[in-house]
């Protein structure tokens, strides 16, 4: 195997004509690995992934970056050779299923589609086909369900049935744009379990997209964390939630409920982040400033960079990552009860102990 | 007694296929000064179930006390001043409010409607209570979409506060929420608890977030309560299945790549299973629970349980 990743996204930047959601944002991604772009709304992960499909709305530029696949930029592709791409070598599913549906014709004729179109299979065989990828997604009685519409089945199947579509041709890449947010719990198990068989099965690469912490951390390989539009970590997930290293992290791994399960609303408040995203706005340095209890005068002069902050770790905040390689020991207030010191930390690459 | 009692509460819905027993034999109480939180998924009727304790939805049968006093059966005018003991607060706060009114004239509208105070005094207490959700007066002169989620639901929240009820029944406050905005939205729900003496029932399909802000937790399934216990002893040793099974299904770290899920989907509720509603998804269920379905029963002191064959 070569040493060239399946997708190495450099420097992408999506424009509007007010305002640019995603800056300069570089990741890559191995065949069979799991990647996940994880931030809140307005973070710019969803619309990475569009950019990516090149299925950005018409007001949308992509004034610079790279996103190489295959030895090709798909930013570069023309329309014709995107569309081939499309569907066959990298695949999409998002959130809410039934609008990625056409309600009017039956699930088998959807996946069947997909596999006329790409694979040129007469109208038979990707019937079968179709019901031997309904199997794969585990969808019960495939020979009767290939002939039900979207409306007749549940969120879960539905999203099943997007799975099946967007793996009819084997693509070596799946975007996942929050596949399991609309789907309630014990479901959720089910598909996010389905999406990692398949890519082990496939070797696939996978743009794991999502607000989920808890998500990350059990499913991912490399975590990437967006604030506003900008990458602010990079890290292995054990690392990540043993030790976050940006405040933004921090705020989040400490604002959230499932990492301290003991902790109950009559010992004391959450740690929050004050304030909300809106607040990043016109900023001239790093975007989290007006909500960072670390912030300096500096912080607001310029954007960080993003650091070095020892094997497979990156972090944008002069603060806690001051110089390449240096790892101070800082913490947010509140965050992350419990951590370990620094320096055990990268020996200890999958801490599993810590619940989100 | 009780602030709220529910017994062997009804909500059904008539449909022209059928019955929706969205809600199907119900029994809980809120003591003073207590957050029960009702855990389930969707469908499960959680929501009905609060819409019907605030007589949003009518009851086809049982109970709804308000310190003893049934208000199941009550006209709208009867209701009126129990209306004012008992509010709530919705997961879409943006849905919930006028689009067309300022913050101040919707924060205003329910004293104006329960004659409360004279003009000066309705401002005072509209004030007051902006400040303490933490939004600035000027605030008040603004319409709901100049405001982020967050800032909604503040406002949503004073609106619940502003007749000073003793109950609120927090329907999914936090889902539509980011984690950083969640975490401040619980901290204020739990700030205006300990001021104002409240009670809540808080309805989530989040485990982790009952797990952080319930003395109580009722797990409903399709209708039912299947489990109730004290927050600590729930998560020390759940006793339903499907209990178990919604905290399994919790995102973890410690358990990576190995999820253990339910198999199945939700039935739906107009044609429930014979038996326990959850035995065609129990890993557990054997011939008698297809056959009859269990009642809830304490097993440890606080605790109790709806199955045939609960964890001991």
């Amino acid at each position: 195997m070569s040493n060239t990743p399946l997708l190495e996204v450099r420097d992408l930047t999506v424009r509007f004509p007010k305002l640019e959601p995603v800056r300069g944002l570089s990741f890559s991604v191995e065949a069979g690995e799991t990647v996940a772009i994880v931030g809140e709304s307005g973070s710019g992960k969803s619309l990475t992934a569009l950019a990516l499909m090149r299925l950005l709305p018409r007001t949308a530029r992509i004034p610079g970056g790279q996103a190489l696949f295959g030895g090709r930029d798909l930013l570069q592709l023309s329309d014709r050779e995107m569309r081939r791409l499309r569907g066959r070598e990298i695949a999409m599913i998002f959130q809410e299923p039934m609008t990625s549906l056409n309600p009017v014709r039956t699930v088998g004729w959807q996946i069947a589609e997909v596999l006329r179109q790409h694979e040129g299979l007469s109208a038979k065989a990707a019937r079968a086909r179709a019901i031997e990828l309904l199997d794969v997604v585990r969808i019960p009685d495939p020979q009767r369900r290939v002939d039900d519409f979207p409306h007749h089945l549940s969120g879960g199947m539905r999203q099943r049935v997007m799975i099946a579509i967007a793996i009819a041709c084997r693509p070596r890449l799946l975007i996942a744009d929050e596949p399991t947010t609309a789907l309630d719990v014990t479901i959720q198990a089910q598909v996010l379990d389905l999406l990692d068989r398949l890519r082990r099965e496939l070797s696939m690469g996978v743009v794991l997209i999502t607000h989920d912490l808890g998500i990350v951390a059990q499913w991912a390989d490399r975590v990437v964390v967006m604030y506003a539009g900008r990458e602010v970590e990079q890290a292995l997930p054990g690392p990540l939630f043993a030790q976050p290293l940006h405040p933004y992290t921090q705020g989040l791994l400490a604002a959230s409920p499932r990492l301290r399960p003991d902790h109950h609303y009559r010992d004391g408040p959450l740690t929050e982040i004050r304030g909300n995203i809106a607040s990043a706005v016109g900023q001239a340095g790093c975007a989290f400033a007006p909500r960072c209890t670390l912030a300096r005068a500096s912080c607001r002069a310029s954007v960080p960079p993003l650091l070095s902050a020892g094997a497979d770790r990156l972090v944008a905040c002069p603060v806690t990552v001051p110089e390449p390689g240096f790892v101070a020991n800082v913490r947010a207030p509140g965050a992350a009860a419990g951590l370990a010191s620094s320096h055990a930390l990268h020996q200890d690459a999958h801490v599993a102990a810590v619940r989100l | 007694m009780s602030l709220l009692s529910v017994s062997d509460l009804q909500t059904h819905f008539k449909l022209p296929k059928g019955v929706l027993r969205a809600v199907d034999g119900v029994s809980l109480a809120v003591e003073r000064g207590e957050t029960v939180g009702l855990v389930g998924e969707s469908g499960c009727g959680k929501s009905t179930l609060g819409r019907t304790l605030l007589r949003l939805e009518q009851p086809t049968a049982g109970r709804i006390e308000i310190d003893g006093e049934d208000i199941s059966t009550l006209d709208q005018k009867a209701l009126r001043p129990y209306r004012r003991r008992l509010q709530m607060v919705f997961q879409d706060p943006f849905a919930s409010l006028n689009p067309r009114h300022t913050i101040g004239d919707i924060l205003a509208a329910p004293l104006v409607v329960h004659g409360q105070g004279d003009a000066a005094e309705r401002q005072r207490r509209v004030e007051s209570l902006i400040d303490r959700v933490g939004l600035p007066r000027s605030a008040l002169a603004r319409y709901p979409h100049e405001f982020s989620g967050g800032q909604r639901q503040r406002i949503g929240i004073a609106r619940a506060l502003i007749l000073q009820p003793e109950l609120i029944v927090c329907d999914e406050p936090v889902s539509a929420l980011d984690l950083s905005i969640q975490a401040q939205i619980l901290n204020l729900l739990s700030a205006m608890k300990a001021d104002f003496g409240l009670s809540y029932l808080f309805i989530s399909h989040d485990l982790s977030v009952v797990q952080y802000f319930a003395d109580r937790v009722l797990v409903m399934y399709l209708g039912r309560i299947v489990e109730s216990a004290d927050r600590r002893s729930l998560w020390a040793l759940p006793r339903h299945p499907y209990t178990r099974a919604l905290m399994d299904a919790v995102p973890d770290p410690a358990r990576r790549r190995q999820s253990v899920p339910l198999t199945g989907d939700l039935p739906s509720p107009q044609n429930l299973p014979s038996g326990c509603r959850f035995h065609p998804r129990c890993p557990k269920a054997t011939a008698v629970c297809a056959e009859r379905e269990p009642v809830l029963r304490e097993v440890a002191l606080g605790h109790e349980v709806a199955c045939h064959h609960p964890e001991s």
